[in-house]
């Protein structure tokens, strides 16, 4: 009965086929670590964001006069609102902090090297909407962080010679920030940029099974079929699709299916994370005052400063560098290279061996002060911009955009170790 | 059927010819989407430059007008203010106006275009609240200096240019507005000769 009714759809469409080709079929390297459970983390947070998001909106009022009300309404009056708002905003943080190991993690194996290129571009198209996505729902609140975090911000626009100051006047849709500013972020944070950021992770997706995963020893798993039996090869008991054995002119070794292997994996990354993740949704959902800011607490109120605005953790980096420069154009162009340099790393890096197990000590050295960098800059873009913290940005800054430098440098003829002819 | 050959310099004409058509539709059905990003009408009017009749001012006189819904001050200072002003440096928290709270031309000692008219928007940059001018009795808040504005909120105090005095709540100088001088008894205020 139900193999008919399985029959009778797979006629119609390949839901089968496509399972096997992306799931059960699909081979991944036996060595998947830690690292690798930051990828499917990411999808489950982006569904707790989708998901609680569009419970938020059921609520939610997006004008200047009802927006900071109707979040406190949540929070108080609405059954489990206060859960659904913060499961949502600690979501956003969770997302950076997953979104950034998930990016360590290709930048120590390789995984943007050759044929991982668009694989990679893909990834930072998604970084760049999450980051413009963040950044729009923390508008909403409508509190004094809110406001004058994107007050900041979008005066970042306005640095541009020329075109600048009517930017950031069509970018608000006023001449401040108001409430026809809130509801264009309103639509974009709840329409627009979500739809643009499912497609790109499924572009993400099909580009990743097409060259097929990296893995921590930065080796195929795919080779050409000569014939030759491959000793101890745990991919001989599995069943791949044909798609990726090309016909036998392929043969995969030390691959197991993505399903039962890597779900079974994956759902052990997902419990330690919800553990976490549930830790800090009822014990401190403001993340210290991180995830959610003091000064947020407050309504936005266009006639008074807060004394010191820092945007939410995971733009400190970025805005670190930005007020390291002393020219505003030059900080908003250096702040605008720190990402774009992520990007260009399948084309800085011109090493043929892939994992940082088999290069160069430097380049572990050069890895490391790209880590620290990061973290140092992270946390000084928190801190107010006194002279001693402004020149450790500017240190840092430096070191930062020294890591792409050096590594194009060397890695033209760097001294790799001998890379392993199997998966360890 | 014809079963005549190919002609693919035809072909590729039209479908050059098709795809700028269609280029130059897709460009315009852009327009609206762009547009509809402007301010709207309601916010153009809300925003719009007020102007200001000061031909009856007189010497030391305040009159306030309001701009994007806040009060904007307009005072025509006496010899003896300006004067105050350069008694008063050592005092401020930012006497040559370092922090962006004004116009570029009115950064200078008098904070104005032209030194009697003194144009700043009257919102303390503390909470917001519209400082009270003081024009005989400033000297209870700082001795010596007999006019200045003085906010009841929370106590702050600006000299005659609008410059906090260190030590009070307030972070930052008064705002100065964008103005212009239409003609020798008229302001512009909200548009100058960059933004105009």
């Amino acid at each position: 009965m139900f193999k008919n009714f399985m029959s009778w759809i797979e006629y119609r469409m390949p839901f089968m086929e496509k399972m096997n080709l992306h799931v059960l079929q699909y081979p991944a390297p036996k060595n998947f670590n830690f690292w690798y459970f930051f990828g499917s983390l990411a999808m489950l947070v982006l569904v707790n964001q989708i998901l609680t998001g569009i419970w938020l909106t059921m609520n939610f009022v997006p004008t200047a006069e009802g927006a900071f009300a109707s979040v406190e309404y949540i929070m108080r009056d609405v059954d489990y609102g206060w859960l659904l708002r913060y499961m949502h905003s600690t979501g956003a943080s969770a997302f950076f902090v997953v979104v950034y190991l998930h990016m360590l993690r290709g930048m120590m194996y390789g995984s943007y090297q050759k044929p991982r290129e668009l694989l990679w571009i893909f990834g930072m198209l998604i970084f760049l909407v999450l980051m413009a996505e963040a950044f729009m729902g923390y508008l909403l609140p409508w509190g004094q962080m809110s406001f004058w975090g994107a007050q900041v911000i979008i005066s970042i626009f306005g640095v541009i010679p020329v075109i600048g100051d009517d930017l950031t006047l069509w970018i608000r849709g006023d001449y401040v920030i108001s409430g026809a500013t809130l509801n264009r972020f309103f639509a974009l944070h709840v329409i627009a940029l979500p739809l643009v950021l499912v497609v790109l992770v499924f572009l993400h997706i099909i580009a990743l099974h097409e060259v097929g995963s990296n893995n921590p020893d930065g080796i195929d798993v795919k080779r050409p079929n000569d014939g030759q039996k491959i000793e101890d090869n745990v991919s001989d008991k599995f069943t791949f699709h044909e798609y990726f054995t090309k016909g036998g002119k392929k043969i995969i070794v030390d691959a197991i299916p993505f399903h039962p292997y890597y779900t079974v994996k994956d759902i052990v990354g997902v419990v330690g994370f919800l553990f976490i993740f549930c830790w800090v949704i009822f014990f401190a959902p403001e993340g210290g005052g991180f995830f959610l800011e003091p000064p947020n607490f407050e309504p936005a109120n266009p006639m008074k400063t807060p004394d010191h605005i820092a945007p939410v953790w995971y733009f400190t980096p970025f805005y670190a560098i930005l007020r390291a420069v002393p020219d505003q154009l030059f900080g908003a162009i250096f702040m605008f290279l720190a990402i774009l340099f992520l990007a260009l790393l399948p084309w800085l890096d011109r090493c043929p061996v892939r994992s940082v197990r088999y290069r160069s000590t430097l380049h572990k050295l050069n890895l490391a002060n790209f880590v620290i960098s990061f973290v140092i800059l992270g946390i000084l873009g928190v801190l107010p911009a006194t002279p001693t913290y402004t020149l450790l940005a500017q240190i840092f800054s430096f070191t930062y955009f020294a890591y792409f430098g050096l590594l194009w440098f060397y890695s033209k003829n760097e001294k790799t170790k001998p890379l392993p002819v199997r998966l360890s | 059927m014809s079963n005549a050959p190919v002609d693919h310099g035809r072909r590729r004409f039209l479908t050059i010819a098709t795809s700028v058509v269609g280029g130059v539709g897709a460009i315009g059905a852009a327009v609206p989407f762009i547009a509809s990003w402007n301010p709207s009408e309601k916010a153009k009017q809300a925003g719009a430059a007020v102007t200001a009749d000061i031909s009856k001012l007189e010497d030391g006189q305040l009159i306030r007008v309001e701009w994007r819904g806040k009060p904007v001050w307009i005072v025509k200072r006496t010899p003896a203010m300006l004067e105050s002003l350069s008694k008063v440096v050592d005092k401020l928290r930012d006497p040559a106006s370092e922090e962006p709270q004004q116009p570029d031309y009115a950064k200078n000692d008098h904070r104005s275009k032209k030194p009697e008219i003194f144009v700043a928007v009257g919102i303390c940059t503390h909470l917001g609240c519209s400082p009270t001018y003081l024009m005989k009795d400033f000297d209870a808040q700082v001795e010596g200096i007999p006019s200045g504005f003085f906010c009841p909120c929370h106590g702050s105090t600006y000299d005659m240019a609008g410059r906090v005095f260190s030590g009070v709540p307030a972070p930052k100088n008064l705002m100065i507005p964008p103005y212009m001088f239409v003609d020798d008894t008229t302001i512009l205020i909200g548009e100058d000769e960059g933004t105009a």
